[in-house]
């Protein structure tokens, strides 16, 4: 791959990191102010259950040292402030620093978004190839009508039937956690076996879109004049299929894959909630309702530098695919 | 969507996806898979929830059983006060203000450091400094000043005479050369705990479960059950499944889950007597619930059997206050029948007259109010509608919704609410906050806005006053008074039920409180378990 045109794909990478400046100042103050005007209250939420029977001094002890009282857009700047220079606050909900909370979670959401992603890529590839091939067959109205069905079907609910069908009735796979219950240790056959189930509910969740735009970009491109030149020549079927009609019908998909990061953050979000998987997903879930500021904004920075991470990738891989979109984005 | 001209990048696609996923799926792990303990020395319960700290300065443990930590004093079996980190009970001067500990100074920390009347200065001290994030902390409310005598002498100063203070000693020392450095409020400590206690903690996964092992040096000797592992499992039907395939070996579960274990000759089930109650909170502000006859009239017209045998399946009592009647605090006469002919009649002498709608009526008043329970909580739900047809037969409309805290909060002073909790400590630490004037509209401190002097008196002399006799004397009249001015309907107090593995002896249960199953349930006393012969 020598005649990579690096020179335009980085001026485009750093357009789109100035970019994204005001984008996550925006996303920030956009999280803060939402959070300040929720109904949970910060105080509450620390206290827990012990809140129930705190005394008054303790809860407004509690709300000064927690700064609760600060009005929201002071919070956001006194964050800022201190994150620009890599203090990124200390969780209120965890009770840790929020650098800690995240490092010891963010390599297992990674491992579970990318396994998900993966398969479902791969294997939405392969079921759209397959149900292009003959529109309109047996195999293409199952896969397309399982696709749409279960793109309506929301995460939380396959998870929680995957729950029931794998784990309680089959006792084929572990409803959640990391490791079995009795172990401590972290081996590969405890992962393996424990990501099997949330990787696939979220693989199943995202891979309709993918279906669908392969089995429509495969079956528009099988149409096309190139396609029909190559199978007027008397090429094999199977090579027009993959090395032609393929080739062409995923273009779309490259936009797709940057396009879907959101839908994976969000699915993740349920699926560990579900499974009690202890990735960063779940404790999005926990420094919400706990109002726990600091925490929240770093997981969302982290979340919409993943959004603007996939778009720029789809972005370059796109303008690589079609020399004629560019990199001017 | 039409589509042109594409080449290579199909590949170079699937082969970024492909090597991201390869890199990821390479997990931090060790491949040492020496797992769980030997049979018969482990054990793995399954509860609902877990602690937001380990850090006793953070509110861990407050009230015993931490595992990890011991406390000046613990409670036994039948919630008894004895000594554990310190040598004794304590001397407690005439006037009730100063509170003496003589240490054990045997003990030493699980990282080797001995155990000091600083470390005890210490924890105090944090917990009441107001940077430190203890919601808690009125617990200590009574205290003036904490101070050594020396390695082995923790003497502790009041503002006033507070009778039950010795209850809250079973506070858990936390080690100043530990706990010390760092943020108290979100330090390394919450998550890593070091203490005196009976184990160590191995691990801590949020969300999923913790995990505990013996601290072999423990001061009262190494328990038999090496390795106790607490998994945390919100769902009760997931928790039962588990308990079933053996993935646990004990649980608590709720009496119609723990109803299909009864026929397992493997499993054993305990059920813990609560100070658990259930109770609709009759707002004083509210033209309805604050009249003294309609107070009186719901609470003979509510039928308490009827809602032990139905709701709770018989695995509960009927209650008539926080104190529950099995209490050696308990006033014995204070029982209410249920009788919904008194109700009628109450309230046909206190002029709520029967409506076109069967509702009555009083000064075009209707005697119609509204009852919120939180939503999601399906005891409290069937509660409050069991209520709500009991109070619907003498002619009492409760309206009953649901709502989240943040939406029942603020709307507390004038709605009823379906309340739960109960502490069977001390009889101070539920009727106080629960009663006292003073507090009414503080969180959740009295959340009627119960208002009668004679109470206030009653409560403050039964904190005060050193002697039991006294005392006993005291909350009887409180008692009495909330008989006669109920400002509040308690309906039942809960038990608590655990199904267990047949494999250990001599399990017991304490008389547990409204928040329970970590450090209560049969494993309070994890550590003196013994394996079955």
């Amino acid at each position: 791959m020598t005649g990579l045109p690096l020179a335009p794909m980085a001026r485009m990478a750093g357009r789109r990191l100035l970019y994204a400046v005001p984008v996550l100042l925006a996303v920030t103050f956009g999280v803060f102010a939402i959070a300040a005007a929720s109904p949970f209250d910060p105080v509450k939420a620390y206290a827990g259950t012990a809140g129930f029977s705190a005394s008054q001094e303790a809860l407004d002890q509690l709300r000064d040292s927690l700064g609760a009282d600060d009005p929201f857009v002071t919070r956001w700047w006194d964050w800022l402030s201190a994150a620009v220079t890599g203090d990124l606050g200390q969780s209120t909900s965890m009770r840790q620093p929020v650098s800690d909370v995240i490092g010891e979670r963010i390599g297992w959401t990674v491992l579970l978004c990318a396994v998900a992603f993966a398969v479902a890529v791969v294997g939405g590839t392969l079921l759209g190839v397959l149900a292009a091939r003959r529109r309109g067959g047996m195999l293409d109205r199952a896969v397309t009508s399982a696709a749409y069905a279960l793109e309506a079907a929301p995460p939380f609910w396959l998870g929680l039937l995957a729950v029931w069908l794998f784990a309680l009735q089959l006792d084929a796979l572990p409803a959640g956690g990391l490791t079995d219950t009795g172990t401590d240790v972290v081996t590969f056959g405890q992962v393996a076996e424990h990501v099997a189930l949330p990787a696939a509910v979220l693989a199943v969740s995202q891979m309709p879109w993918f279906v669908l735009y392969v089995r429509q970009g495969v079956g528009d491109a099988l149409d096309e004049d190139p396609v029909r030149g190559a199978r007027a020549r008397g090429l094999a079927g199977r090579t027009v299929l993959l090395g032609h009609a393929l080739r062409s019908g995923l273009l779309p998909v490259l936009t797709l894959i940057g396009t879907r990061v959101p839908e994976l953050i969000t699915g993740a979000l349920l699926i560990e909630t579900v499974f009690s998987w202890p990735g960063i997903a779940a404790a999005t879930v926990e420094a919400a309702t706990s109002v726990d500021f600091p925490l929240l904004a770093a997981l969302t920075v982290l979340a919409t530098a993943a959004v603007l991470a996939g778009n720029l990738l789809s972005d370059l891989l796109y303008g690589l695919a079609d020399p004629r979109v560019g990199f001017d984005g | 969507m039409s589509v042109r001209g594409i080449r290579a990048a199909v590949s170079v696609t699937a082969a970024a996806v492909l090597a991201g996923a390869a890199a990821c799926s390479n997990p931090d792990a060790d491949d040492d898979s020496g797992a769980s303990g030997g049979a018969g020395t482990a054990v793995v319960v399954g509860v609902a929830s877990e602690p937001d700290t380990l850090s006793p300065l953070l509110g861990y443990g407050k009230d015993g059983n931490s595992k990890i930590f011991d406390g000046l004093l613990a409670r036994n079996a039948d919630l008894e006060l004895r000594p554990a980190l310190a040598r004794a009970l304590p001397e407690v001067t005439d006037d009730g203000t100063t509170y003496t500990y003589k240490l054990r100074d045997d003990v030493t920390f699980s990282d080797g450091e001995p155990f000091t009347a600083a470390d005890v200065v210490f924890t105090y001290e944090t917990i009441l400094d107001p940077g430190t994030n203890n919601a808690s902390k009125g617990d200590l409310a009574a205290v003036e000043s904490v101070e050594a005598d020396g390695d082995d002498t923790v003497v502790f100063h009041l503002k006033y005479p507070y009778a039950p203070f010795a209850e809250r000693t079973v506070l858990p020392i936390a080690p100043e050369h530990v706990a010390g450095k760092g943020d108290v409020n979100t330090g390394a400590f919450n998550t890593e705990p070091v203490g005196t206690g009976p184990y160590v903690l191995d691990s801590w996964r949020k969300g999923e479960k913790l995990t505990f092992s013996a601290n072999p040096g423990y001061w009262g000797g190494e328990p038999k059950v090496k390795k106790l592992t607490m998994a945390i499992i919100a769902d009760d039907d997931v928790r039962a499944t588990r308990l079933r395939s053996g993935d646990l070996d004990g649980a608590i579960l709720p009496p119609n889950l723990a109803k299909t274990f009864a026929e397992d000759d493997d499993k054993q089930t305990l059920a813990a007597t609560s100070a658990d109650h259930r109770a609709v909170t009759l707002p004083t502000g509210n033209p309805v619930t604050g009249d003294v006859a309609i107070r009186r009239a719901l609470d003979v017209a509510v039928d308490r059997d009827t809602m032990v045998d139905k709701l709770l399946e018989g695995r509960g009592k009927a209650a008539y206050g926080p104190v529950p009647t099995d209490s050696e605090w308990f006033a014995a006469g204070t029982e209410r029948p249920y009788d919904p002919e008194e109700a009628e009649r109450i309230l046909d002498d206190a002029g709520w007259r029967v409506g076109d709608d069967g509702i009555r009526e009083k000064d075009g008043q209707r005697a119609s109010f509204t009852l919120y329970y939180p939503s999601g909580d399906k005891l409290r739900q069937e509660h409050a509608l069991a209520f709500a047809g009991d109070a619907k037969k003498v002619g009492i409309e409760a309206r009953v919704e649901s709502g989240t805290w943040e939406v029942i909060e603020p709307r507390m002073a004038e709605d009823a609410v379906l309340a739960g909790g109960g502490n069977p400590a001390d009889p101070d630490f539920d009727l106080y906050p629960m009663l006292y004037s003073e507090l009414a509209g503080q969180g959740f401190n009295n959340m009627a806005s119960y208002t009668n002097p004679d109470v206030d008196a009653a409560l403050v002399e039964g904190r005060e006053s050193g002697g039991k006799t006294e005392r006993k004397r005291a909350y009887d009249r409180v008692q009495q008074e909330l008989k006669d001015n109920p400002g509040y309907i308690f309906l039942t107090h809960i038990d608590h039920i655990y199904v267990l593995a047949d494999t250990w002896r001599g399990l017991t249960t304490q008389i547990e409180p409204h928040e329970h199953g970590f450090g209560s349930g049969p494993w309070w006393n994890v550590e003196s378990w013994q394996p079955a012969p």
